[in-house]
């Protein structure tokens, strides 16, 4: 097989371009062509919307496709089924599976979630407790449980769903991975209001939901080991892109100060300026990361970013709060809501202070990170531990 | 507020890489921490003869100096990166006097006597210290304590400055402009420092005779030049010295067991040192970032200058107190060297103006002033 070349694809691009002309052509129709041509994510096999072609080579196909004018498929909104239940369902689906599930997924016509944290296991996924039970006869599997923090559950049309399948086993070894129909009898999901008075996320709460074995992802009791896969592909969004000098949550506290002098004190300035220092440091940092990747020498900075910026956004927005004074005070709406997508710095001051505060809990909390760290980085000793040989039912609870 | 131009390249050359193994294979023959100790306990710090290898043999003392004037015509980036390892090994040599500040300050004078002695001081063969103290920082205003009596009869004091005591040439600053003085031909007192590998001397000049090198503008200039590429050099020294406490410490605690485990696999001790490597890696990106704006003359280069030491003092005094700390009681020892770690650091943050000074600075390059 002769290496498939950015020429090569370029080619095909304009082939689909000539095709179905953007101008001219339905979005959902286009985004099937271009699926169907190979051009979806280049890196998948043939006939799962790619080519086979070195991943590197998206990047050219995107390009050439935005310059276009062509639509896209609006990734954020979409995110969990392209960045973690597609290349996990690639990696261990059936022919089945993978012909039914990826084309809707890619389009976005069948919108994901993930059914992993529970609110007994967080930062210890393994420990989750969501049940599920084989029926005789039938062979489907019967899912009791609750889960919590799911984006998307209430546009979901399917998830990702991992469940405890043997609890006379260690934690980890008696988990397996389903593909879960959100809108099957039994699932339910409600909002869960946050902190900032809005909704991103959602609690799932799953009463004797019926799931065929079909839908199992990966062997009984492998499932673990599949939800490893899927959480490697958890999209880091920190490190990638190339932030100017003053961008991010620091630039409305600057601007505040240049335009408002009768907010400055001596004490919040030493305070700016520190953070100001930190900030352009941190974008140092990640431009650093940015380059080494780019020239094939991934740097251990990476696993460090999303501490700086959680701990440097918390700040940031607490000194903001106290600089605007009286207006500190107050909120600009408490309304409940259901924001299309995450805005970490969208609002106003005490939005940002009330949102960043999950900055540091969301996707791993500061601490186990720390622990990553620690040892992989380090190489320092884990902390002992007696949960990994216990069989789950036997643990403390 | 200045934008930066170009994109900064915040890697390490190939040749930058091959310096550094040359610099670190010589510290590691010649500069282990055993001969520091036993040399800091002296009152003759210094070490000339490994000085001599690593300013003439791997021709360190002229990175900064044009091929013309005899020197290697490198940049800032590779002067960067021999601090970054004398740092790690606290290494008594007077680089960054000699083949830093005085480097800066003869480049910025422009005349026929500057250039014979930066022709010297590239070939390794003469030190040259500026006679200004230690804690002078860019952007601050320049003192004049020595004076011109006439015909270049200077007379003055000049204190804390670093590794006079080991100088051949003092870079004096006089009201009517720059003189080259023999060391010989000043009173030099040298003080008990805190950091116990770079000296500190009074210099006191009575009616000494010195070579005119540049009148009293271009001295000015030449010497705030010249405090400005220190102070943004002196980030990759204390980067490397903050990475020495760490990989010291972090060796410390996965051997050293307490409580029948090994200390390092404590969360509290993790989480401190993965903390502090956090804080190592990103001093990286800022003192490169400041080495680079440097050697490429940025426009925002006294901005990026002012960061990495606003970020990198901080880290480097961090980093020891931490390696100290960590090292439980043998790092409160005389025997183990965190001690000559500590002290360096400690110094290095008020060397070339304080973390304080040079967020003072931040305020004024990135338009945030004080109330």
């Amino acid at each position: 097989m002769t290496a498939i070349t950015a020429d090569h694809l370029l080619t095909r691009v304009r082939g689909l371009l000539a095709a179905h002309p953007p101008a001219d052509t339905d979005r959902a129709d286009f985004l099937r062509a271009r699926f169907d041509a190979g051009l979806a994510w280049v890196h998948y096999p043939e006939g799962l919307g790619g080519l086979g072609a070195p991943r590197s080579l998206q990047a050219v196909v995107d390009a050439e496709l935005a310059a276009a004018g062509a639509p896209d498929n609006d990734p954020r909104r979409i995110g969990i089924g392209l960045g973690m239940a597609a290349p996990t369902i690639l990696a261990y689906g059936t022919d089945e599976q993978k012909q039914r599930f990826l084309r809707p997924l890619w389009i976005g016509e069948e919108v994901w979630c993930q059914l992993f944290s529970e609110p007994g296991a967080g930062s210890d996924l393994a420990a989750l407790g969501t049940r599920a039970v084989r029926e005789t006869g039938s062979g489907d599997w019967i899912v009791d449980g609750q889960k919590v923090w799911t984006s998307s559950a209430h546009t979901a049309r399917w998830a990702i769903l991992i469940a405890r399948t043997d609890p006379g086993l260690p934690k980890h070894q008696g988990i397996t991975y389903f593909l879960c129909d959100m809108h099957a009898p039994g699932v339910e999901v409600r909002p869960l209001r946050q902190i900032t008075g809005e909704a991103e996320f959602n609690e799932v709460f799953l009463t004797g939901v019926r799931i065929p074995d079909s839908h199992r992802l990966g062997a009984v009791g492998e499932g673990w080991a599949v939800a490893r896969t899927t959480l490697m592909n958890e999209r880091v969004s920190i490190g990638g892109m190339r932030i100017p000098r003053e961008g991010g949550m620091i630039a409305p506290v600057a601007a505040a100060w240049r335009e408002r002098p009768e907010l400055r004190t001596h004490a919040l300035h030493q305070r700016l300026l520190e953070l100001w220092v930190e900030a352009e440091v941190a974008r140092l940092t990640g431009e650093r990361l940015r380059q080494q990747l780019a020239v094939g020498q991934p740097g251990p900075e990476g696993s460090g970013m999303k501490l700086t910026f959680a701990r440097l956004n918390q700040e940031i927005s607490g000194l903001e709060v106290e600089l605007l004074a009286e207006e500190g005070l107050l909120y600009d709406d408490w309304t409940m809501r259901r924001p299309d997508g995450v805005d970490f710095t969208g609002r106003e001051a005490g939005y940002r202070y009330l949102r960043a505060k999950g900055n540091s809990i969301e996707g791993g909390t500061s601490e186990i990170l720390l622990n990553i760290v620690a040892e992989r980085v380090l190489g320092l000793p884990p902390e002992p531990r007696d949960d990994k040989d216990l069989a789950w039912k036997d643990l403390n609870r | 507020m200045t934008t930066p131009a170009a994109p900064t390249d915040l890697l390490y050359s190939g040749t930058e890489e091959e310096l550094r193994s040359a610099v670190r294979a010589l510290l590691t023959d010649r500069c282990d921490a055993k001969s520091v100790l036993d040399r800091a306990g002296t009152d003759r710090p210094h070490d000339p003869a490994l000085w001599h290898t690593l300013a003439v043999e791997i021709g360190a003392a002229g990175l900064l100096v044009p091929e013309k004037l005899g020197g290697q015509g490198a940049s800032h980036r590779e002067a960067a990166v021999v601090l970054e390892e004398l740092g790690r090994a606290v290494a008594p040599v007077p680089y960054l006097t000699s083949a830093v500040l005085a480097t800066e300050i003869l480049l910025g004078c422009d005349t026929a006597e500057a250039a014979t002695l930066l022709r010297e001081l590239a070939s390794g063969r003469t030190v040259c210290v500026p006679a200004v103290p230690l804690t002078l920082a860019p952007g601050a205003p320049l003192p004049a304590p020595v004076r011109d009596l006439g015909s270049g009869s200077l007379t003055g004091t000049v204190t804390s400055v670093a590794d006079a005591v080991a100088a051949d040439v003092l870079l004096v600053l006089a009201d009517t402009g720059l003189y080259a003085v023999p060391a010989a031909a000043a009173g030099l007192t040298p003080r008990v420092p805190l950091d116990l590998t770079r000296p500190l001397a009074t210099v006191t000049l009575e009616a000494a005779a010195g070579t005119r090198l540049a009148d009293a503008g271009t001295a000015r200039a030449a010497v705030a030049g010249a405090l400005l590429s220190g102070a943004g050099l002196l980030a990759s020294e204390q980067l490397g010295l903050a990475e020495w406490c760490l990989t010291e410490t972090v060796r410390h605690v996965r051997g050293r067991h307490q409580f029948n485990r090994p200390v390092g696999s404590f969360q509290a001790l993790k989480h401190r040192l993965a903390r502090l490597w956090l804080d190592v890696a990103s001093a990286r990106a800022a003192a490169r970032a400041a080495a680079d704006a440097l050697a490429t003359e940025a426009p925002d280069a006294p901005l990026t200058v002012a960061v990495a030491q606003a970020y990198c003092s901080g880290v480097a005094v961090r980093a020891a107190e931490e390696c100290v700390q960590l090292h439980g009681g043998i790092g409160m020892t005389w025997e183990h060297p965190a001690h000559l770690y500590l002290k360096r650091a400690k110094a290095d943050s008020l060397a070339l103006g304080t973390a304080g000074h040079h967020r003072g600075l931040v305020a004024d390059f990135a338009e945030l002033p004080a109330p």
